[in-house]
């Protein structure tokens, strides 16, 4: 239990997405331009990291990693599969999107309605194909860690993008210089706020 | 666009296609594409370049795939036959990089992936490739990527040398004997939110030397 508190902490604050690894930028860049959309990507982006973390580490531990087979037959024990997993995992994501895009839409018309736009936007987010790469070089033991990870990421993607929004508000009232202005200041926000949130590092639970 | 016997292949109209990514339509500066790989991968300039070549060649071959099949290819499924291929190249450049150049493979780790999800090259192949022959694309695909490249390229430039002291690995603030007048390096250049201070400036420099890039609010 501690050791998913930690992941999760960690994959928050140390190893955010954005301030991290830069992951999901064009999406961060473009749509933080007020806070209540944003707020609706984070959300989704946390809604798809929480599913396709997991399924994604399933296929990982039961299917490409080197020996994963044997479930089958022992035959399979040298087979490797792992050069195979870009593919599988992009496939995995855009049809665990485009799955979550019409359950919501049955079950949930006002969350779709919330989200609608953004979901299939989400598809080619490079935070999530990233969260998969990363749970499958870090190796996480169990389906659990997995999770947390995946949810630990979106929570601190979401944290980024509505912090930054909040500024950029904030930011219409102030006289940036005419060359600056929208792009130019929002990369130099991102990464004075990328600094600030470096002061977390080694920190553990 | 060394070649200039070959006039058909590359006229003027091709030429531009090349040459206007590099700054007046820049991928990163501009059109705000694929920033998600380019930054964690400019501490040093060596992973650096592997990166912007290994995109200019997923980008022109991608280009030329989907140009050459645009017309077989029904709308609706577009979007998944362009991943399909892209992450084919993209499987295709891991495993040589792996062979070929394994330590920066491992420094580069999940950003080589990352090119399947990198925003140039969907876009690319959504505002291009579909619309145009292959020979036009190819050429798009490459003048994309070599913006993408050169902006990567100045971004490393900068940071390893304020940042260790070295290019590709030559100490070369030593041999200048800068230390012994008491400079230090500057130990912030390696963090990562420099690399988007350091876009940001660049951006500044660019638009303010090009006042039509300048955005109105």
């Amino acid at each position: 239990m501690e050791n998913l508190l930690n992941i999760f902490v960690k994959s928050i604050f140390i190893d955010n997405m954005i301030f991290a690894y830069f992951l999901g930028m064009c999406s961060y860049l473009a749509v933080s331009k007020t806070v209540k959309t944003s707020m609706g990507l984070g959300l989704a982006v946390i809604f798809v990291l929480l599913i396709t973390v997991p399924v994604n580490y399933l296929l990982e531990v039961y299917v490409l990693k080197k020996g994963a087979l044997v479930w089958i037959s022992d035959s399979f024990a040298t087979v490797d599969l792992s050069f195979l997993s870009f593919i599988m995992f992009i496939a995995i994501i855009a049809s665990i999107v485009q799955l979550v895009e019409m359950f919501i839409e049955k079950f949930s018309p006002a969350l779709y309605n919330s989200l609608g736009i953004f979901l299939p936007l989400i598809a080619v987010n490079c935070a999530i194909l990233g969260a998969a790469l990363f749970m499958q070089e870090r190796e996480y033991s169990s389906i659990a860690e997995a999770t947390s990870f995946g949810l630990g990421s979106g929570v601190g993607w979401l944290l980024a993008i509505v912090a930054l929004a909040a500024i950029r508000e904030k930011m219409r009232y102030s006289n940036v210089p005419a060359p600056l202005r929208g792009l130019g200041i929002t990369f130099i926000l991102t990464g004075l706020m990328g600094i600030a949130f470096m002061s977390f590092l080694g920190i553990t639970l | 666009m060394e070649n200039v016997e070959k006039e058909p292949l590359l006229s003027a109209k091709n030429i531009k296609l090349m040459s206007n990514p590099l700054g007046q339509e820049n991928p990163i500066t501009v059109q705000v594409l694929g920033i998600c790989s380019a930054l964690a991968v400019t501490v040093k300039m060596k992973p650096a370049i592997v990166m912007a070549i290994s995109v200019m060649v997923v980008l022109a071959v991608s280009n030329v795939v989907i140009s050459a099949m645009r017309k077989s290819v029904p709308g609706r499924i577009r979007i998944i036959v362009q991943l399909v291929v892209i992450a084919t190249m993209v499987i295709i450049v891991d495993q040589v990089l792996k062979a070929f150049a394994f330590e920066v493979s491992k420094q580069l780790s999940v950003f080589v992936g990352l090119i399947i999800t990198n925003c140039i090259i969907m876009g690319r192949l959504e505002a291009f490739a579909l619309a145009n022959k292959p020979w036009p694309a190819f050429l798009d695909g490459l003048g994309n990527a070599g913006g993408y490249g050169l902006i990567l390229i100045i971004v490393s430039f900068l940071r390893e040398l304020f940042g260790s002291g070295t290019l590709l690995g030559f100490p070369v603030m030593e041999k200048l004997g800068v230390y012994k007048t008491g400079y230090e390096d500057n130990g912030m250049m390696i963090l990562p939110p420099m690399a988007l201070i350091v876009v940001g400036l660049i951006i500044w420099f660019q638009r303010s030397r090009n006042k039509s890039l300048i955005e109105t609010r």
